[in-house]
């Protein structure tokens, strides 16, 4: 789940504007970028690296195959181009893509759980790994939001784990990995999974985990969050939001008495998780628990 | 999409799923002619998408065709919790023995469908939550075998629904089930697969039919903004740092008028977006909050200073901008409106309240 700068990462919807650009900024950064998926441009180069028609054939053509496979592809294709990225062996998928149908990501997680393969996302910006590599659409390359250091962060969101990574840039805490687990309310990856990899990560010596308002996947991430001996601060975005409607993220609504602000605070300070109320408390919080 | 109770019954029926005989209206006098073909006591059921209709007293029992043409003009007349009424539906009364309960939804831990079930019906989910028992359908599960739920969890593949949900599903004198209420949630994503279906049944594509006007016209432009009482306008990307956003002004003693999220694909619409937060009443100061990731500062900067320099609407404003074309941005608030952004997200939460609050913005406000 932790990208390195030696995982050989293939990005399938290389050729659009989005997959080019950030194509280009990862490799930039230090990620493997190993080659590229177009269905109808298997044989061409783009930005300097072969386009195959799938994943699988990238996989057997390709010395060394594929370790990470990255989705800058449209709703409707997604499903198929997660299947094609676990049926080629690859260890991890980062589906960037939003709105995917519902029902193809259950499908999706389905096979890639079965395949032993960590899918992050849909909805994702990403992974980071500061000074080694990155793999979706995050400003990695700036100093200023991201540093090398020894701070885990698991945000389901892009934009406010970005933030997160800035406000602990500036109290001078680097990180070890950034995990964007996604805003979509069914995800390959949990919180609670996302955890476990930082928890068990050497590098990895306190886990900030910035969640909001909807599912059940803060609550779920209390059992580990209680058995990990790693101080943990978390912010929990939503506190103010009006219920029943829908934050912008499929994933954040409140609906009934599930998903509420509350009953996540609630789980996480009684798993020992400093949470605060603004995010700018966060690196503070770290040296409280 | 939520479908109307007439839309979700169409497409029971089409799953061999029992209804009770009914016609929509729109009128009192059409709601008074299909009484009259149905016959006996009917139900005239106001047909809005929110919850809560029978509480609110959007549900009229009558024994005779003329009071049921009273009853629709009444509840044609009626706005059901911010939703007009515009249709109801005129259905056979059915002499129930008992009323269950039974839905197929999603378990978003498990990620799977799962099945919703209790032996007492009749009441609003929340109210019952105890009492239901679910079952997760595994990816290899073929899922319930008894006609009804089987049915139920066919129509919510078949159709790429998110709820499936029959409340009551009553169990009448006779010993037949049928179902009296129910509540059909579509995925808008998958919505491209059954165009066909959905223009059919007259399914609008408008996402919110119960948001406020301003609301409404956001969503038409794939915007998601949200009103709210105070007087701070928020303008944000993505769902979370909006949600924080939020959040920070009320930590620090302020009040949000609206906010509005552009994040995803949306970002480049960010003079609509600002126009929008603008043009609600008591809004007293701006508040805009960028943490580009995929969305690039740059390029909403631009549309927000597009929209500032159109509307002129004297009001104050603070920015705090991080992320992709961060820099860029922020040298075009220096030069094109002649501010700096915040150094941080604290820092412009603050002013802006502040400035709401009339310690600064007095003198520059509407």
């Amino acid at each position: 789940m932790i990208v390195s700068g030696e995982d050989r990462v293939l990005v399938h919807g290389i050729t659009g504007k989005q997959g080019t650009f950030w194509t280009e900024q990862m490799r930039a950064y230090g990620t493997r970028i190993v080659g590229g998926v177009h269905p109808t441009k298997s044989g061409t180069e783009h930005v300097g690296v072969p386009v195959f028609a799938s994943a699988q054939e990238a996989a057997a053509s390709l010395d060394g195959g594929v370790d990470v496979s990255v989705l800058f592809v449209p709703p409707a294709g997604a499903g198929a181009a997660i299947d094609d990225a676990v049926a080629a062996g690859a260890g991890m998928v980062v589906v960037l893509t939003e709105f995917i149908p519902v029902h193809d990501t259950m499908a999706a997680v389905a096979g890639a759980a079965e395949a032993g393969c960590v899918l992050m996302g849909p909805n994702t910006a990403g992974v980071v790994t500061p000074g080694q590599a990155f793999v979706g659409f995050m400003p990695a390359f700036d100093d200023r939001i991201f540093n090398p250091g020894r701070v885990g962060v698991i945000s389901r969101s892009g934009s406010l784990g970005t933030l997160a990574c800035v406000e602990l840039t500036r109290a001078g805490l680097g990180q070890s990995a950034f995990l964007g687990i996604g805003g979509d309310p069914v995800s390959g990856t949990s919180t609670a999974q996302a955890f476990a990899a930082l928890d068990a990560d050497p590098g990895t010596d306190a886990i900030v985990v910035i969640g909001e308002i909807g599912g059940r996947k803060e609550e779920d991430a209390a059992e580990v969050i209680a058995a990990s001996s790693k101080p943990v601060a978390s912010f929990i975005a939503g506190a103010t939001s009006p219920p029943g409607k829908r934050m912008g993220h499929a994933g954040a609504i409140v609906e009934g008495s599930t998903g509420t602000y509350a009953s996540k605070r609630r789980a996480l300070e009684e798993a020992g998780a400093a949470v605060v109320d603004v995010p700018w408390e966060l690196p503070a919080a770290l040296g409280r628990t | 999409m939520k479908l109307p109770e007439h839309q979700a019954k169409e497409l029971l029926r089409r799953y061999h799923i029992p209804t009770p005989a009914g016609r929509l209206a729109t009128t009192a006098d059409e709601a008074r002619a299909a009484a009259e073909s149905i016959g006996g006591r009917v139900a005239v059921k106001a047909q809005v998408r929110s919850g809560g209709r029978g509480k609110a007293g959007g549900i009229a029992v009558v024994d005779a065709a003329p009071a049921a043409g009273e009853a629709a003009e009444r509840l044609l007349a009626m706005e059901l919790n911010g939703e007009r009424v515009a249709s109801v539906l005129v259905e056979q009364a059915v002499d129930i023995d008992t009323e269950r309960y039974l839905a197929v939804a999603i378990d978003p831990s498990a990620g799977r469908p799962m099945l919703m079930t209790s032996d007492r019906g009749g009441v609003e989910v929340e109210a019952m939550a105890d009492d239901i028992e679910r079952t997760v359908i595994a990816a290899a599960d073929p899922g319930p075998s008894e006609p009804i739920p089987a049915a139920a969890h066919r129509l919510f593949t078949d159709l790429d629904a998110l709820l499936v949900e029959i409340n009551p599903l009553a169990v009448t004198a006779d010993g037949e089930l049928i179902a009296l209420d129910a509540k059909i949630e579509l995925d808008d994503a998958a919505a491209f697969r059954h165009r066909d279906l959905l223009d059919e049944l007259g399914v609008a594509d408008d996402v919110d039919v119960t948001g406020t006007e301003r609301e409404r016209r956001a969503a038409a432009m794939g915007l998601r903004l949200i009103e709210l009482g105070g007087d701070i306008a928020v303008l944000a990307n993505g769902a979370g740092l909006t949600m924080a956003t939020m959040d920070a002004i009320v930590a620090a003693g302020g009040s949000p008028a609206n906010f509005l999220e552009i994040g995803g694909d949306a970002y480049t619409k960010a003079t609509p977006a600002l126009e929008l937060v603008l043009s609600q009443p008591g809004v007293r100061s701006l508040l805009v909050n960028f943490c580009g990731a995929f969305a690039r500062c740059d390029v909403m900067t631009a549309g927000v200073i597009e929209a500032w320099e159109t509307l002129q609407p004297g009001l104050p404003v603070s920015f705090s901008i991080a992320g992709t074309g961060m820099d860029e941005a922020a040298a075009m608030v220096r030069d094109r409106l002649g501010m700096a952004p915040h150094p941080t997200m604290g820092d412009a939460v603050r002013a802006a309240v502040d400035a709401s609050t009339g310690s600064a913005g007095d003198g520059a406000a509407r």
